[in-house]
């Protein structure tokens, strides 16, 4: 029997490449929990969101929205309006994804059928839940949201199941109608950049709101301006002061596009979006 | 173990080893280069003499880089409908293209996938099978354009020994790309994409900037003073997600150890040097080697090389021709 030949032995690493090996090793643990940490980060707007944000029209519930968002754009480059925004990196795991900020630019159904959940690849924006997520009460409308614009063509409706959220008379104080108050002019001034589908203008393009003055002896821009039918209407007010009063009221039909928002001529608006707010039965 | 799987454990980080069989030809070649010592040295500054500096590749990869970013951002601005989205997600000519890092994550956060997003990814896997993996990086990626002019403002800095370059193990890519897989999993959040510089930028340039670039930017500054092309080689699990779907595509850098001189200027400028250890000498076993799947096929090596010992081949495609 042979004895077996000496393996030769690996010569012994030197100390100084030892520490250097150790040092590599140390920095590279440090960049996996810095870049780790850094990225949870992202929950840091989530737990403190206040106000959450309004959606696109057929946004999945908030959770499954982040998750599903493939943070592309479609949604913006489709919409005629460009109502839709990219959230930034303070909104963490929220960046990239789409919201809309009515006060500014609100969803006017320019485009006559939601294509920005058309264009969405990944079914965030949805024109039906699959049947396994759930359906907040009182975000499904009752029916399908019959857009003013198109009243009288064969399909009249928008293919939207859920609103995005609910109109409310959030001052009645300053509300124009509940004082009584006419309005002239344009409606946001003459520095306001968004933009409106008038129908009696040009039935496809939209144009600026300070392009479309107003003339009116009791104020009634939200429910005159607001693209689907009978999701707000004015009801008389009592009082007895000898002054025509108003007040607007929100219905169910009301999906919660933020054209009313947008358009109300007082200065913070006396009508807001609740975003992701679901019906609750009418409101006083 | 195959020099495939080899290369392939040398993506996820393992260091490059040597040929346990170096075949009769390259033993052969190698003979005959070394045979002769001084025409050795006359054939090497010869070659290096008449080697016209040129960035063909380099430049050409730019232009095909900057012209995609820009179709992106024209298809919105000027509205000519091309390639709409951002690098995410987006559709040429009414195509879906998803691309597969994103679409991975939506996929592990959300667990629910619908046909539109099937179709896109699917698009996107066929093409980098087809053009090599991390051809995105090199060829498509704006993060990359930025992080070349950094590297070179880093080498410069080495140099005058301003900054010193602190490595990391290759393999932290791996563990980045099995982390953020998992923290999609848990969380239900595609957290990556908070970090992604590719989609920060991508969107940055399309729908304009935001704090966002700010992230971009400390980026920058840490491989400038620290890390030489730190968020590339270390982090990035786009880069391993594609470099692992072409690792089987037919286009890619051939060396052929024939011509080399093994000077080494091509791990020089590599980004990822390890993927040309086969030009050191006694590294190659055959005549002729794919650089494996790592490997961006930027062209740096191409352009740098003084004896046309890297080129761009298709396999299979030579044997034809």
């Amino acid at each position: 029997m042979n004895t077996p030949a000496e393996i030769p032995r690996k010569p012994a690493i030197s100390i100084e490449k030892a520490q250097k090996a150790r040092r590599k090793f140390l920095r590279s643990v440090g960049l996996a929990g810095g870049v780790i940490g850094l990225s949870l980060l992202g929950y840091i707007p989530l737990v403190n969101a206040r106000n959450t944000k309004l959606r696109p029209p057929g946004a999945l519930n908030e959770a499954d929205f982040l998750s599903s968002c493939i943070k592309c754009g479609q949604c913006v480059q489709v919409c005629p309006v460009q109502a839709i925004k990219l959230g930034d990196l303070d909104d963490g795991f929220g960046i990239g994804v789409p919201y809309i900020e009515s006060r500014d630019q609100a969803c006017d159904f320019s485009c006559d059928a939601v294509q920005c959940i058309l264009a969405c690849p990944t079914g965030a924006l949805t024109y039906k839940k699959p049947a396994f997520m759930n359906v907040r009460e009182g975000a499904l409308l009752a029916a399908a949201p019959i857009l003013k614009a198109k009243e009288k063509d064969a399909e009249n409706t928008l293919n939207l199941k859920e609103r995005t959220g609910i109109a409310r008379l959030a001052r009645p104080e300053s509300c124009l109608a509940v004082q009584g108050k006419g309005f002239k002019g344009q409606a946001r001034g003459a520095a306001f950049k968004g933009t409106m589908r008038y129908m009696d203008v040009d039935r496809w393009k939209p144009i600026p709101v300070r392009d479309h003055p107003y003339d009116l002896p009791l104020c009634d821009l939200c429910v005159r301006e607001c693209p689907v039918k009978n999701a707000i209407e004015l009801r008389p007010l009592t009082g007895s002061d000898g002054v025509a009063r108003m007040t607007p009221v929100v219905l169910e039909p009301c999906v919660g596009c933020g054209v009313c928002e947008m358009i109300c001529p007082v200065e913070p608006a006396a009508i807001v979006i609740d975003a992701q707010a679901t019906w609750k039965g009418e409101q006083a | 173990m195959s020099r495939f799987a080899d290369l392939f454990m040398g993506m996820l980080g393992a260091a490059p080893k040597k040929p346990e069989k170096v075949t009769d030809q390259v033993q052969k070649i190698m003979f005959l280069k070394y045979e002769d010592k001084d025409r050795y040295i006359k054939e090497k500054l010869h070659a290096r003499e008449h080697h016209a500096i040129s960035h063909k590749w380099r430049n050409r990869r730019w232009a095909v880089l900057i012209a995609t970013n820009l179709l992106f951002v024209f298809s919105f601005w000027l509205d000519i409908q091309i390639l709409e989205g951002a690098l995410t997600a987006s559709r040429f000519v009414g195509f879906h293209l998803i691309d597969l890092n994103s679409a991975l994550q939506v996929m592990l956060a959300h667990k629910h996938i619908i046909v539109n997003l099937v179709i896109g990814t699917f698009t996107v896997f066929l093409l980098w099978v087809l053009l090599g993996g991390r051809t995105f990086c090199s060829w498509v990626c704006p993060y990359h354009l930025l992080a070349e002019w950094t590297e070179a403002l880093h080498l410069k800095l080495v140099e005058k020994k301003i900054v010193t370059d602190h490595e990391f193990h290759r393999g932290t890519r791996t563990v980045f790309w099995l982390l953020f897989a998992l923290l999609a999993i848990v969380t239900g959040y595609t957290v990556f994409e908070t970090l992604s510089p590719t989609g920060i930028l991508s969107r940055a340039l399309i729908y304009g900037p935001g704090l966002a670039l700010g992230w971009v930017g400390l980026l920058l500054l840490f491989e400038t003073f620290y890390s030489r092309r730190a968020w590339c080689r270390y982090v990035c699990p786009i880069g391993l997600t594609y470099g692992a779907v072409g690792a089987i595509s037919p286009l890619q850098i051939t060396y052929h150890v024939e011509h080399c001189f093994h000077e080494g200027d091509c791990r020089k400028v590599c980004l990822v040097p390890h993927v040309l250890d086969v030009t050191v000498k006694g590294r190659a076993s055959e005549e002729q080697m794919g650089l494996g799947p790592d490997c961006t096929r930027c062209g740096l090596c191409v352009d740098i090389c003084p004896s046309g010992a890297l080129r761009y081949e298709v396999k299979g495609l030579s044997k034809l021709l």
